[in-house]
């Protein structure tokens, strides 16, 4: 999956990739689409959730030795 | 603009475990887009307030419980294992380890995300706890009142 900004999260707990990633998503325009890395498991459901709960986008995970690759995609204004 | 959705939370107990727990909720909510605000009352007053000295109050009991209970986010004890300050220690090691944020970082973060924090006027007043003794963040000073006005319009409430 092509995403628009990454952010590395790598080696951070829960809150930090959530919070990170709200930041991050603030800045980016509608549509633009955001990748975050990290090692923490409970991303993988901690992502979905917040995307339903913020109205934004979840597209999906890739998953690779470890390392999760989380794609969102920002909400339309 | 819709109303955001609310977040309450009452932090009553003084000890950095628990500290964390109520900040790691609070920064969650706040960054999920709610509106969040802690009430401080009881131990929790310790974790508003600042990490020097301590602060004076009127009669001997007073300046006595403010001397033995002095808080501030860096000075706060374990819920279990503080073992006089080394079980502390230990964990803020293994906190450290993981890149785990301590009380003071997440109380920053929190007030970054715009969570609002209120100490409590009643037990500030029996403990002889002055406005002067807590740090800046705090944003106002109030009673159960405003405690309720906040709760029964939240979706979370929890008591910490």
């Amino acid at each position: 999956m092509k995403a628009d900004v990454t952010i590395d999260c790598i080696g951070l707990y829960c809150p930090m990739p959530i919070v990170n990633t709200a930041k991050k998503v603030k800045e980016m325009g509608a549509g633009q689409v955001l990748e975050i890395i990290a090692d923490d498991e409970g991303i993988k459901q901690d992502m979905p959730n917040w995307a339903r709960m913020t109205g934004n986008e979840f597209l999906g995970i890739e998953e690779d030795n470890g390392k999760y690759h989380v794609f969102v995609k920002k909400k339309p204004q | 603009m819709a109303d955001k959705e609310k977040m309450t939370l009452i932090l009553f107990s003084g000890e950095m475990d628990k500290a964390l727990s109520a900040f790691n909720i609070a920064i969650g909510g706040a960054s999920a887009g709610m509106e969040v605000t802690i009430f401080f009352t009881f131990w929790g007053l310790n974790v508003i307030k600042k990490n020097e000295g301590s602060s004076k109050s009127k009669g001997v009991m007073r300046n006595m419980l403010n001397l033995m209970n002095r808080g501030g986010a860096k000075r706060l004890p374990l819920s279990k294992f503080h073992m006089a300050g080394v079980g502390k220690a230990m964990m803020l090691g293994l906190m450290k380890d993981i890149n785990f944020p301590q009380v003071d970082e997440l109380l920053s973060m929190a007030k970054e995300l715009g969570v609002k924090f209120i100490a409590c006027t009643n037990t500030m007043g029996m403990m002889g706890i002055s406005k002067e003794a807590f740090i800046p963040e705090v944003d106002s000073f109030a009673g159960v009142a405003t405690y309720i006005a906040d709760a029964r319009e939240s979706k979370i409430n929890l008591f910490i």
